[in-house]
């Protein structure tokens, strides 16, 4: 027993001598200072989710021992949640990975064989025979990298580059097209340019906030703690929540909506017809500043060409847009009368009609929030889009507090997946691999011969597992994600891809993952404070930090990893003659020299990285390259979004120094100010005096409005399979609880992942609180515990799973059913049943 | 049993064979730790027979049984019994009216097993027999149990309860109960021979008291064989109970040791060559038995 | 001769007799005694010892439980075990420490169901009615949450969420922009099943389950509650047909007073 009785009574006498002196009753007090002298704190940022809170990391003897929330940063004021508060130990769980793994039999690579521990030259002697081998027999198409918006940018960057550029395929895709894919599709269609044209700071601004698919009070605790201050501090101030089921949110909320999923696509259409039908829209905005337009309709899954459903769709995949007078959208969208929408989603109408209010009111401020509910949809580019014909009808939009704002989950979604161009069809800055002129500029920023880049989009996320299953992807290499764990429908899709004979594939981890153990090589990566790294938050917020400690045993940081295995390939091994006849410069040469060793990567010289206090940091990628490779990679991004000349603008960044000695800047940064708002006047220096607002990423210089209808989800229940399974996070466990299960407090907190279901839903079935089931889908089975009490509150007829839990691969059960236009997958809906274990 | 040394029942292995002189031992050992085994098949090996411990069980999720002492002591410190312990004791009293209450001391109790093994120790070693306070002290000692639950309104007993300590232990885990049986081996070994068991033990003094009108008795019925070898009195825990049977036909007393301090154990049947001893009903007893206390018996012994 | 020495003898083993009696009682009693006092004393639970479900107050309790285990046996969880020989507990009693495994609230209450004698009341079917115990936030200065952090891991375990730990909700002076999300402990609803202890991520856990009557305060009969009687009373005042005079004002309130209410 911890606490005798004699220890109890003196606790109790300590309490009522306390209470007696009036004061609350103290903890032992840490102790004084004295011995924290030789901690080194230096900046850093939380390494978890979107939010991007600013953390100080104290290192002593080589380790981190400590963090701290930055009480100056301006995102979090010193404050983290609980993930952020054990950020320390996210590096030192027992199990960390120090050496190369392959899998060998009778010494040799055999991919029925064991893992054994093999040198770096050894793992990248098999590796790059495997990628060289898919080159030759199949072309650049064969290989392919999955990435990570939790690489740090120049991470991203330096891969884009390998993968694109140098191995001319592209087939680099990041696990951000699982998380906010349907967003940049989105963003890209109305405004014609990424990322929220907000920040946080509309959190003080609004004056009425609406979740939507947003579970931000567990997922994005800190924001949720700025916008329940608003709630709490601002009169008359009101928060909606929308969700298919009852989560964290709706404590805090004034309208409480439960609908039945997928019908938010009719919801937004009536709030839209609302609008209208009470002449409330914003008529000066919408002359000045909008088009309306109407999406092709009837665009099918994102599955398989084989698939029923692809099959019976008229126009898959189909992202074209045509423009309609203001009437006829006006017209569109009066089918959705407020008896519809309530009919359909199963909210009650005076609960839809006191939203729509909220929006109709021109008085009021609306920040709108959306995550994972939106965006893992398989309407998820129309729901983004049918939530910003609301915000643009009212033109609501770009200010202080009116805010549609896509809400990321990785830290670095914005930063690296986004922003350097780590998407299968896209470029640095916002350029993509089908536009000739933006493949012609990257070329010749990157000084390689016209016709480098491909072309065609490569092959995404959801693709990348079909394509290995149909043994057509062949090398293939993951960084820096859990994807095995992660993406959908494991059973018939990643499974059996990463395990077909014909395929090579590498996994870079610091920790033995479900995707690691699933692969033929292991590399052991350097993670966080072990490199120096960029992130880039939700509110386009670049923050950097410095290497504070060395990575354990021989982890090396993913940008070491693929710049090193750069120097394996030789430009005529992979490139064709007529492309090498263009820069004969570059006969001979590695794509290590090519991609690196340009003259511009290899720029800066090594030197010592030292902070403003004089404390000197290592860099292990300057060690062993020669040459501050950060910086050089950052420089020449640069390149592509601050340089004179540049086909998209917009996204100007500050130098490589200027990051290093801020807390944090939202780009675009211009004249050394940062941009809070985009696409207004005086806040946004791209646009034009006298304009009022410009959205200046369309030619037009105008945001579309473009009307879709509702159209069903790819799987609902039925009679064989009669619930819709939703899954998803807890705040407890980041992702795929790699790092936050190895962190015993947290693994304590939220040992293994339940089954919520609503209690009526357990009777019926006969099921007791706790009991072992079986959840089925058509795909799969996963044993676990139904829950019927606790955070989160299914509606009938709905079950919710989260996907942290490796001992119970959730991803089994989803359907690969993705959004046609940003192939996004929907996690949130697919059918299943739940029976007796 | 070999050597120089005359060993008790030594006589009987080389009329019975040694399996013939230790079949009640044997059959007691097979049943102590029967039980023990069936309490453990449950967590040990996931078959759930019985379930519990002897103060309280349920066997195939439809018998429950309970200690009578335990819940007449929750009685006293006035509690009545809400679920089934009261049928439980009830079930497990009938038991012992019938077989002999001190059966439970023989056949089921673990510390039996203990003081047994002191007592062979103390006799191999010739260690004194040491302090020998009267039987009747568990008697008080039982008063002194239930009166402190009644005073207390707690089982104060049972915080102390070797018997029932050492079982739980045994069946959930074994702690500190250890001592408790190191305890009781060396208050046997060196203190006081066959102390516990013999002399202090309230369950014992208990379950005596149940035994006396019980049904299965041990009966000298070939008592005229007797050749004296004092084997049964050696063997015997309780060793007054033989007297009165196997000399009573001098004062016309009936050959059924009919004393509730028997405890059935069974020894003085395997120990004795001349199979005096057998086990039958209380009424097969053909000489009436007569008044006869211990104070009685030892004046008339002394005389 | 013969007679009186037998009637000597007699008179001499009557007395020894008796002296054997006197001795013997005298030392039941004090054996009674010592049983007594040692069960008195060891009795007293250790405030981080809670008892399952359903159990009596810990004096009935302990006349009641018979120490058999079978609560122990049906708890699907490792949660219960019984007191073994040198802890603080009872000993054969059983108990749960929160810190280690907590209740896991079953619905169907096996435990309950297993005791045989009813110190599990057996009255007790719906679990939500349990009293094992009650959470009380013990240290503020250590409290995530009172820090502004968001840890809030007590609450969100709560199988009884929103009714026996809520999070009251105020505004951070320091940062003055993020809330404070305070962990409040409803004593009407807190069964009192350990999860929040279990689950703080603290070294030394800032939330503990305590028994009842250690964890609750008692209000003086002598003061009522005028706003929970009123409401009692159906909104209306226990004290009915008062006038109210109006308040002499100005017909045209200055601007610092608008919206006041006198």
């Amino acid at each position: 027993m911890s606490i005798t009785r004699r220890d109890f009574i003196k606790t109790q006498a300590a309490m009522a001598a306390a209470v007696a002196a009036g004061t609350t009753l103290s903890g032992v007090k840490n102790a004084d200072a004295a011995g924290e002298d030789d901690i080194r704190w230096d900046k850093g940022v939380c390494r978890f989710c979107g939010t991007g809170c600013g953390v100080l990391v104290g290192t002593k003897d080589g380790r981190v021992v400590a963090t701290q929330g930055d009480p100056d940063a301006p995102v979090n004021k010193g404050l983290n949640c609980i993930k952020g508060y054990f950020l320390s130990k996210i590096m030192y769980g027992k199990d960390r990975l120090t050496k190369p793994l392959l899998r060998k039999r009778g010494g040799v690579f055999d991919k029925e064989g064991q893992f054994e521990e093999v040198s770096w030259d050894e793992a990248f002697d098999v590796m790059a025979e495997k990628w060289k081998a898919a080159l030759k027999a199949k072309g650049p198409t064969s290989v392919g990298m999955f990435g990570s918006g939790q690489w740090t940018i120049w991470e991203g960057y330096a891969a884009s580059k390998f993968i694109k550029a140098g191995l001319r395929s592209n087939n680099l895709d990041p696990n951000a097209r699982h998380c906010m894919a349907s967003a940049v599709v989105a963003f890209m269609r109305h405004f014609g340019i990424d990322e929220p044209m907000g920040c946080y700071d509309d959190l003080e601004h609004a004056d009425a906030f609406v979740l939507w698919g947003a579970n931000m009070a567990e997922m994005h605790p800190i924001l949720w703690s700025r916008m329940t201050d608003t709630r709490l501090t601002k009169p008359g101030c009101e928060v909606h929540v929308l969700s298919t089921y009852e989560h964290r949110c709706f404590e805090l909320s004034d309208n409480s909506m439960v609908f039945t999923p997928q019908t938010d696509l009719a919801i937004l259409n009536y709030i839209a017809n609302y609008i209208i039908q009470n002449d409330a829209y914003n008529k000066d905005f919408v002359e000045k500043h909008v088009t309306f337009n109407k999406a092709a309709t009837d665009i099918g899954y994102g599955l398989r060409p084989d698939h029923p459903l692809q099959k019976a769709a008229a126009n898959p995949d189909v992202g074209k847009f045509d423009p309609i007078s203001f009437e006829e959208y006006a017209q569109l969208v009066s089918e959705y009368t407020l008896e519809k929408a309530a009919q359909m989603s199963g909210v009650p109408a005076d609960k839809l009609e006191r939203l729509a209010k909220v929006y109709a009111d021109p008085n009021k401020k609306v920040a709108s929030y959306w995550t994972m509910g939106f965006n893992q949809h398989t309407r998820g580019v129309w729901v983004n889009g049918l939530l910003y014909n609301v915000h643009l009808l009212m033109g609501k939009i770009s200010e202080p507090g009116n805010s549609p704002f896509s809400l990321t989950g990785q830290p670095s979604a914005c930063g690296t997946a986004r922003e350097v161009g780590t998407f299968a069809h896209r470029l640095p800055a916002d350029l993509v691999v089908m536009n000739e002129k933006h493949r012609a500029f990257a070329e010749k920023v990157w000084n390689l011969p016209e016709g480098t880049i491909a072309e065609k989009p490569g092959f995404h996320a959801v693709l990348q597992h079909r394509m290995l299953k149909d043994g057509k992807l062949n090398a293939y290499w993951v960084q820096c994600t859990n994807n095995m764990q992660a993406a959908p429908n494991m059973n018939e899709e990643g499974y059996p891809g990463y395990r077909n004979p014909d395929n090579f594939i590498t996994v870079s981890d610091p920790y033995p993952t479900v995707t690691a153990l699933a692969a033929d090589l292991i590399l052991p990566t350097a993670m966080w404070m072990e490199k120096e790294g960029a992130y880039g938050n939700a509110e386009r917020r670049t923050q950097f930090w410095r290497q504070q400690v060395d990575a354990p045993g021989e982890a090396k940081s993913d940008i070491w990893q693929v710049v090193e295995f750069s120097k394996r390939f030789k430009v005529e091994e992979v490139w064709p003659e007529e492309l090498l006849a263009k820069k004969p410069e570059h006969r001979g040469k590695t794509l290590y020299d090519v991609l690196y060793r340009n003259g511009q990567v290899d720029k800066f010289p090594a030197e010592d990285v030292t902070d403003n206090v004089g404390n000197v940091y290592n860099n292990s990628e300057s060690k062993d390259f020669g040459f501050y490779l950060q910086k050089g990679l950052f420089e020449e991004y640069r390149l592509f979004n601050s340089a004179a000349g540049i086909p998209k603008k917009g996204h100007e960044m500050a130098s490589f120094e200027t990051y290093h000695n801020a807390r944090g800047l939202r780009w675009p940064v211009i004249d050394n100010k940062e941009t809070l708002w985009r696409f207004r006047e005086g806040y946004d220096p791209h646009v034009e005096a006298g304009s009022g607002v410009q959205f200046y990423g369309k030619p037009d210089k105008r945001a579309a409005i473009i009307f879709a209808p509702f159209e069903p989800a790819a799987e609902s229940p039925d009679a064989e399979y009669d619930l819709w399974l939703c899954t998803g996070r807890v705040l407890e466990h980041w992702h795929s609880g790699s790092m936050t299960r190895r962190v015993p407090e947290l693994y304590r907190a939220y040992p293994d992942a339940q089954v919520f279901m609503h209690p009526e839903d357990a009777k019926q079935r006969g099921l007791k609180r706790g009991q072992v089931v079986k959840v089925q889908t058509r795909r799969g089975e996963v044993e676990t515990r139904v829950e019927t009490r606790g955070r989160n509150k299914p509606p009938q007829g709905l079950v919710f799973m989260p996907w942290f839990d490796a001992g119970q691969l959730v991803n089994k059960l989803t359907l690969d059913a993705t959004d046609p236009l940003s192939k996004e997958t929907d996690f949130k809906k697919c059918a299943c049943r739940v029976l007796k274990g | 049993m070999s050597g120089a040394v005359k060993c008790v029942g030594d006589e009987a292995v080389k009329a019975k064979g040694w399996l013939g002189a230790h079949k009640y031992l044997i059959l007691r050992r097979i049943s102590q730790f029967g039980i023990w085994g069936l309490f453990l098949l449950g967590p040990l090996a996931g078959t759930w027979i019985v379930k519990g411990n002897l103060t309280s069980s349920l066997t195939l999720d439809v018998l429950p049984l309970s200690d009578p002492f335990v819940v007449l002591q929750a009685l006293l410190a006035g509690h009545v019994a809400a679920g089934s312990a009261l049928l439980g004791a009830a079930i497990v009293l009938g038991f012992y009216i019938v077989v002999g209450g001190r059966v439970y001391c023989s056949f089921v109790c673990p510390i039996n097993v203990v003081t047994d093994a002191a007592r062979w120790l103390s006799e191999r070693m010739n260690l004194p027999k040491g302090w020998q306070p009267a039987r009747e002290t568990r008697l008080w000692a039982l008063v002194a149990v239930m009166g402190a639950a009644l005073a207390t309104g707690v089982m104060a007993y049972e915080m102390l309860n070797p018997v029932t300590i050492v079982h739980r232990a045994m069946v959930y885990g074994l702690g500190y109960a250890w001592t408790v049986l190191l305890a009781i081996f060396v208050l046997d070994l060196v203190v006081s021979r066959r102390g516990w068991c013999g002399h202090l033990c309230p369950m014992g003094a208990f379950y005596g008291l149940l035994g006396r009108g019980s049904l299965l008795r041990i009966s000298a019925v070939n008592r005229a064989n007797c050749d004296d070898c004092m084997d049964c009195f050696a063997v015997c825990p309780e060793p007054h109970v033989i007297t009165p049977a196997l000399r009573g036909a001098g004062t016309e007393t009936g050959p059924a040791i009919l004393s509730g301090d028997c405890t059935n154990c069974g020894r003085c049947i395997d120990v004795c060559a001349k199979d005096v001893f057998v086990f039958t009903a209380r009424f097969n007893n053909a000489i009436p038995e007569r008044g006869d206390t211990v104070m009685e018996r030892k004046d008339r012994d002394a005389a | 001769m013969d007679d009186t020495v037998k009637s000597l003898a007699g008179s001499a083993s009557r007395r020894r007799f008796l002296a054997g009696v006197a001795r013997a009682a005298g030392a039941a009693g004090a054996f009674g005694l010592v049983v007594g006092l040692f069960g008195r004393q060891a009795q007293s639970l250790p405030a981080v010892a809670i008892r399952p479900p359903g159990a009596l107050s810990e004096k009935k309790f302990l006349s009641a439980c018979v120490r058999c285990g079978l609560c122990v046996r049906d708890c699907p969880y490792p949660t219960l075990s019984l007191a073994g020989v040198g802890e603080d507990v009872p000993v054969g009693t059983p108990y749960f420490i929160a810190r280690r495994y907590p209740c896991e609230m079953c619905d169907d209450v096996p435990c309950v169901k297993a005791c045989p004698t009813g110190a599990l009341d057996p009255e007790l079917n719906t679990i939500d009615d349990a009293r094992m115990g009650l959470a009380v936030l013990v240290d503020e200065e250590t409290c995530l949450n009172f820090l502004g952090l968001r840890c809030d891991v007590c609450y969100r375990v709560c199988p009884v969420i929103d009714k026996a730990i809520t999070l009251e909700m105020s505004h951070n002076t320091r940062t003055r922009k993020h809330a404070v999300f305070i962990p409040t402990v409803h004593s009407d609803s807190c069964t009192g099943c350990g999860k929040c202890e279990r689950a703080c991520v603290l070294d030394t856990a800032a939330i503990r389950v305590f028994p009842r009557h250690l964890a609750k305060g008692r209000i003086g009969e002598h003061y009522r509650l005028g706003w929970v009687e009123k409401e009692k009373h159906g909104g209306e005042s226990l004290a009915p047909g008062m006038v109210d005079l109006p308040d002499r004002l100005p017909d045209e309130l200055p601007d610092a007073l608008k919206g006041w209410k006198p």
